[in-house]
């Protein structure tokens, strides 16, 4: 019988014996949501003088917000960067396979294409709410074409462009249209790049730093024309150098503009980034790590070539190289194991790891006060996890979208 | 009246959790049957509360029969400011125990009509049957709820304003900066917290001890509101050993003696489980 009439008469769930991350610390606490959204119960108490309709055992696990992705090529056989007719399934099919992941948002990214493909691709892709049928999209994140030939790593050269002619308005004939794009990334040392990060900071997107050559001042000079995101740290930029630290050195820049944070994108595979590479950035700046997959069409399937927009990889355990290379593509890894690598090769608390993964990628997106918390009003997407880090369950707005089956644990 | 002597806070602590444990299974409790509980807030009875949360957890205590009210709140300061006494009731108590909202009694310090509020909660008291324990503690002035130091000893709920003593303890909640201390207060009134049936006062620390020796060994004394108890036909202090420093040897020996008997109230300490499992043997185990 829900007690809450007079607010409202969704029923009310009480998840109980868990340790909930909230205010960075995991916290013997109930979590209580209504309508899809995470409730006060000290409000609901003593304003509506309500109760819950129905209370859930959790074991004592941990709860942590739902993981973003803000860079994710595909998985499962799905390359988002590939333009077919059935492009919706795929991106459907990955939606829902990426729950077990713990992923209940993500930004479907797409490696350097031609125009054509970003054309047809773009129209198809639909910011959405998460549910039962998959994760959330955020919005898509294009990386590349405005990059650096010499750091192009698995992009393919014939199809990197220039905006030096037109600036902002070369960038646009070549997407098509911004209208649910959320990240660029870009090499900054670019001719006009000022002007498009001014032009796409101005519409809300994010823009992230990335195969570049570009050196620190460069840097520097992008940060503060607006952008706030590094793509891959270490990977496709220059190596850092003491004296020319490169874009690694916005880490510990003192050019960035008051009140702003630079966030820089991990692959934590264990191979993308070497563990003492990876403490390096992390103690150097722990607020603005983002963990990401970068995962590739072959993520979630046995090991073999598969393809990444225009190119054929192969995979062999969790490397994946350009066939006939060695020029590291994408990762196969997910994001759990993500996580739990970066806390094993850190050495940080479990809190650090999970928010990594939630909070620091919706920080990055300006979305914090929805996602990527357990604060009061937020989405309740949220997962249940071990101690070990193995995700049990996926909720997105407060309903159970997947779950290890008993057998499986 | 009685007083109870304990060695530690802890056990202090541990002496009036059993105590209203063993008040509210052996009342009763049940539907059209509510025991009402007055309590009170700060340091001094939170490990009372814990203790009474750890007995509801394993299901020797239910409070799902039980109304509460509480002694006082603070005026102006927002109802989910984290000092005040809804915050703490709520961090303290309500939330890890099975008590329904609506069974709950504070005043509300934020109300238009401040003293209609306060009239409205001598009603409520009065509608649920009155207060069969009211548990409190007292500040070093011998204050009980918020009635400083010259309130009247036959006092109604109503708007106080703060002592300055009580403003400045209470500085340290608020940053250290007095201009965010509250100045003023609902309280129950000593006539209020006198109308229950039965009342307990816990005092422990060294420095509640001159309190409690003007609470029991000198005369009544509107100055030191608690001693008023001395006048209520049932009341039970409970102290540990630091708060005795400044009593009599006498008086400490004689209620340690005591002891014995006292400690029957606690012994043997009853469970909800166990009476409904009696219940079914029999319908009356225990008659009041």
């Amino acid at each position: 019988m829900p007690s809450n009439k007079s607010v409202s008469d969704a029923p009310i769930v009480q998840f109980t014996n868990c340790r909930i991350l909230r205010s960075h610390q995991l916290q013997r606490e109930d979590l209580w949501v209504r309508e899809g959204k995470i409730l006060n119960p000290e409000k609901l108490f003593f304003d509506e003088k309500g109760s819950a309709d129905i209370q859930l055992d959790c074991k004592d696990s941990i709860i942590a917000p739902g993981f973003i992705d803000v860079q994710i090529n595909g998985g499962f056989g799905v390359d988002f960067s590939l333009a077919t007719d059935d492009f919706k399934s795929g991106i459907d099919l990955v939606s829902q396979k990426i729950l077990s992941h713990g992923v209940t948002s993500f930004c479907p990214t797409l490696v350097t294409s031609p125009p054509s493909v970003y054309h047809q691709v773009l129209p198809q892709i639909s910011i959405r709410n998460g549910g039962a049928h998959g994760a959330g999209i955020l919005g898509a994140h294009l990386e590349g074409p405005f990059i650096s030939q010499e750091k192009k790593g698995a992009h393919p050269e014939h199809c990197l462009r220039t905006f030096e002619a037109g600036a902002f308005q070369d960038l646009l004939a070549t997407y098509g249209s911004l209208d649910c794009v959320r990240i660029v990334t870009l090499a900054p040392e670019m001719k006009r790049s000022s002007e498009v990060i001014r032009e796409l900071t101005k519409r809300g997107i994010c823009v992230s730093l990335g195969h570049s050559v570009a050196n620190l001042s460069q840097a520097e000079e992008a940060v503060q024309h607006g952008a706030t995101f590094i793509t891959h740290l270490f990977n496709a930029m220059l190596p850092f150098h003491h004296r020319d630290p490169g874009i690694v050195g916005l880490l510990t820049s003192d050019k960035i503009p008051a009140g702003r944070r630079v966030f820089y994108g991990m692959i934590s595979d264990g191979i993308h980034t070497n563990p003492a590479a990876l403490r390096i950035a992390h103690r150097a700046h722990p607020k603005g790590l983002v963990l990401v997959t970068d995962a590739i069409a072959g993520m979630g399937l046995a090991p073999g070539r598969h393809t990444l927009g225009q190119q054929v990889v192969e995979i062999d355990g969790l490397n994946t190289y350009i066939a006939g290379t060695k020029t590291l593509s994408g990762s196969v890894a997910t994001m759990d194991t993500c996580v739990r690598h970066f806390q094993e090769a850190t050495g940080c608390s479990v809190e650090t790891a999970l928010e990594a993964a939630s909070l620091h990628p919706a920080q990055l997106l300006g979305i914090e006060h929805k996602k990527g918390t357990l604060n009061y009003d937020s989405d309740a997407d949220f997962l249940m996890l071990n101690d070990g880090l193995y995700v049990q369950a996926t909720y997105i707005a407060g309903e159970e979208v997947w779950r290890q089956d008993a057998l499986g644990m | 009246m009685k007083l109870v002597i304990l060695e530690t806070y802890a056990q202090a602590s541990e002496w009036a959790a059993k105590y209203i444990r063993n008040r509210i299974v052996h009342f009763g409790p049940g539907p059209g049957r509510f025991f009402t509980l007055g309590l009170p807030t700060g340091s001094t009875p939170l490990g009372c509360y814990r203790k009474l949360v750890e007995y509801c957890r394993n299901g020797d205590l239910s409070f799902k029969y039980v109304k509460t009210f509480n002694m006082d709140e603070y005026v102006g300061l927002p109802r989910d400011h984290p000092e005040s006494y809804h915050s703490f009731m709520w961090n303290n108590f309500f939330k890890h125990i099975d008590i329904s909202a609506e069974n709950v009694h504070i005043l509300d310090g934020n109300a238009p009509d401040l003293q209609a509020e306060c009239d409205a909660f001598e009603d409520k008291i009065k509608a649920a049957g009155g207060i069969e324990l009211f548990v409190g503690g007292i500040g070093p002035d011998g204050h009980i709820a918020f009635n400083e130091p010259g309130s009247s000893l036959v006092s109604r709920t109503r708007v106080k304003t703060l002592a300055m003593d009580t403003i400045l303890a209470n500085a340290r909640f608020f940053d250290g900066d007095l201009s965010k201390v509250p100045t003023m207060a609902l309280t129950v009134g000593v006539g209020t917290v006198m109308d229950a049936r039965e009342v307990m006062i816990l005092i422990t620390g060294a420095h509640k001890a001159f309190a409690l020796y003007k609470a029991i060994e000198e005369g009544v004394n509107h100055m030191w509101t608690v001693s008023a108890f001395q006048q209520h036909p049932n009341t039970v202090f409970v102290c540990d050993e630091d708060a005795t420093l400044e009593l009599k040897v006498k008086t400490v020996k004689y209620f340690k003696g005591l002891m014995l008997v006292h400690n029957k109230l606690v012994e043997p300490l009853y469970s909800m489980k166990e009476m409904g499992a009696e219940r079914s043997q029999s319908k009356k185990p225990y008659s009041d």
